[in-house]
């Protein structure tokens, strides 16, 4: 689980272009929406393509994203649950 | 009403020219880091900037430079501050990266923080962001830097509630950077005081070469 | 100095005049319709217009074969607006403003046709190859601002002859559906797999669609058609927000519209809105709509017909606007059943006619950019 959630920490830099944000910045159960790291709608978007580029998983109702996406802890739980990690 | 241009940037490839004076940064064959090393040396502290396409992170470096050290955005008003600005190649260094992740059937995967900057007129919304500016917009599209285009066009948005407009030419194409942004008010005595540039043809195209 | 909307013209699935397009409406035929697109074969409804619609219609142009999908529908909405007319963009009097978000966009895949050259993928490339067909003196200009485009090149339109530049301009708007745009939208999440229901509860994003229209804008008012109205004023404004999500309370369009009517106190008699039908987009407009104070006026939004149709759309919408003005006939919001924005709008739900001495449109679109225009008989 700590490996998946630092890879992902790795990835969700690159695909969203945080490039001030280090790896060790990122708090695991930190909201990743809101004050946190600052994302918006478009990087939302953004983590779904990531779900599929690195793990094939295809988010089929954009609405599940809310509760996928509360926390780099959270997406790396949903991987697992998939199988895919 | 007679306008003038207060202050300006130009960037041509790795060259930062800033109201006459070069910007020296180190030379960097890689456009993203000319883009990286320029936002550090304007100390822009804008982390979205590192999200942007090139086409804006190119006029948001040359307006934040032209904006820098002068009061242009303390002494104009937002709401009648127009953005203005013109290319050649539109959002067609972007539109090559969306058309590339959507060329092969077997990895088809488009981006939306790529597919939102395939429009000319963004790089306005950033500029409009960044400085919290609601004024009007135009974004047009010629073959060539058009001096007199550029300013029949802020001249007709003048008639209306423009006060003051930042203005420009804003290319990225195939790698090669090529902006002229510059700032444009109404000529009063205070202003007059510094030193401004009249907004004409020739005085453009003498910016621009 | 006074400013007049003239002849136009609509190309789309609908029909390939202003008054086919016109009529088609009225016997509510959608140009949307489910369709199977692109590599990935995804099922959604968009407006397209077909090859034999296309290729019936092409056979008026000299040389159709050097010219793109695009570049033909536009020599044919254009060649429309100046038989109408009788000017001529060899007058160094008359300017044609092309207003498109990706033109020949489709040049940059792979399956193109190998007569066209890649470089009508700039802009200007393509607007030049318009306009030369035509023999045209001044060089067009091309207004490439997202979705406001059409709108904002009609008020550009109307800037340039209020200050003496030219008499006329040929304002032609067009985009294509590609799947450039198809694929951009879809990752989005925005392209709605049923026919688009703008303002309603039930919306679920938007149909992209195809056309070109043409609007001839002048300062001579002789000759003017049954359609004709007066360009008052028009104003673009932005959120300032971000670049993708419209603002929630509609800063930028309210500010657009009070722009546009500030010296104008005349009662509006209709809006033709935006309406993307996107869940933000829709009530963004409502709010901005209550906060300028039009409510009780009857609004629609085209793109239940249409699609949105990118940089056609604001002059599309224009241009029907006007033939319905001058018919008096207020136009159904197709779509459009049950009330999904909170602001305090009406939506016209049947057909009919009504007195039309005046109307607004608006625009609002990526980037943060709006517009309002105001029309007056």
């Amino acid at each position: 689980m700590d490996a998946l959630i630092e890879k992902l920490k790795g990835q969700i830099i690159e695909q969203l272009n945080l490039a001030e944000v280090k790896p060790a910045d990122i708090n695991p159960d930190a909201a990743l929406f809101g004050d946190g790291l600052g994302l918006d709608s478009i990087d939302a978007l953004e983590l779904i393509v990531l779900l599929e580029k690195y793990y094939q998983i295809k988010i089929k109702n954009p609405a599940d994203g809310k509760t996928i996406f509360e926390s780099v802890r959270s997406m790396a739980t949903f991987i697992q649950s998939q199988g895919k990690a | 009403m007679e306008l003038i241009i207060t202050s300006y940037c130009r960037i041509k490839n790795n060259r930062i020219v800033v109201k006459g004076v070069e910007v020296t940064l180190p030379k960097q064959d890689v456009p993203s880091y000319f883009f990286a090393d320029a936002y550090k040396h304007f100390e822009m502290n804008y982390p979205k900037f590192h999200k942007m396409d090139n086409l804006s992170k190119l006029g948001l470096i040359a307006s934040d430079a032209a904006l820098k050290g002068n009061d242009f955005l303390q002494r104009n008003k937002a709401e009648t501050t127009a953005i203005i600005m013109a290319n050649k190649a539109s959002s067609l260094d972007t539109d090559r990266i969306h058309q590339q992740s959507i060329n092969d059937k077997d990895h088809y995967l488009p981006s939306p923080a790529t597919f939102v900057y395939t429009l000319p007129n963004i790089v306005i919304g950033e500029m409009a962001i960044k400085h919290k500016l609601t004024g009007e917009n135009l974004f047009c599209i010629c073959d060539a830097f058009d001096a007199q285009l550029l300013i029949d066009h802020t001249q007709i948005t003048f008639d209306q509630e423009t006060k003051s407009a930042i203005c420009g030419w804003v290319d990225y194409d195939n790698g090669n950077a090529d902006s002229l942004i510059y700032l444009v008010e109404i000529a009063s005595d205070s202003i007059k005081n510094t030193n401004f540039i009249p907004l004409n043809a020739a005085a453009l195209d003498q910016l621009y070469k | 100095m006074e400013v007049f909307t003239s002849y136009h013209n609509i190309i789309s699935p609908l029909g390939f005049t202003s008054k086919e397009n016109y009529s088609s409406v009225l016997t509510d035929k959608l140009g949307v319709k489910p369709c199977q697109y692109g590599k990935q074969n995804e099922t959604f409804c968009l407006s397209i217009i077909s090859d034999e619609q296309l290729n019936s219609a092409s056979q008026k142009i000299k040389d159709a074969v050097l010219f793109s999908k695009l570049e033909k529908l536009s020599i044919l909405s254009i060649q429309d607006v100046l038989d109408q007319s009788g000017i001529s963009l060899s007058d160094p009097k008359t300017l044609l403003i092309y207003s498109t978000t990706k033109g020949n966009i489709d040049l940059l895949g792979n399956s193109i046709k190998q007569s066209i050259s890649k470089e009508r993928a700039y802009l200007s490339s393509m607007a030049n190859a318009i306009a030369n067909y035509f023999n045209a003196v001044n060089k067009p200009l091309v207004i490439s601002n997202a979705c406001i485009s059409g709108l904002l090149a009609i008020i550009t339109a109307q800037r340039l002859i209020k200050a003496g530049q030219y008499e006329n301009v040929l304002v032609c708007g067009g985009d294509l559906v590609t799947e450039f745009t198809v694929s951009g939208f879809k990752s989005f999440n925005a392209l709605s797999p049923n026919p688009c229901k703008p303002f309603d509860a039930r919306r679920e994003g938007i149909n992209l669609g195809e056309a070109v229209a043409t609007l001839l804008v002048t300062k001579n008012k002789n000759g003017l058609p049954n359609s004709s109205m007066q360009i008052v004023n028009g104003a673009s404004a932005n959120d300032a927000n971000h670049i993708s999500g419209p603002s929630r309370t509609g800063d930028g369009l309210f500010k657009s519209i009070s722009q546009t009517l500030k010296n104008n106190k005349v009662k509006i008699d209709t809006i033709s809105a935006h309406g993307t039908a996107t869940p933000y987009n829709d009530e963004m407009e409502s709010v901005a709509f209550e906060r300028a104070g039009l409510i009780n006026i009857p609004v629609n939004s085209l793109k239940g017909y249409y699609g949105h149709t990118l940089g056609a759309a604001g002059v599309l919408e224009t241009v029907l606007t006007l033939e319905a003005a001058s018919h008096d006939q207020l136009i159904r919001s197709a779509g459009f059943s049950e009330m999904g924005v909170s602001g305090k709008i009406e939506l016209i739900k049947e057909h009919q006619t009504s007195n039309i001495k005046t109307f607004l449109k608006t625009a609002s679109g990526f980037g943060g950019c709006n517009v309002a225009a105001l029309f007056v008989k």
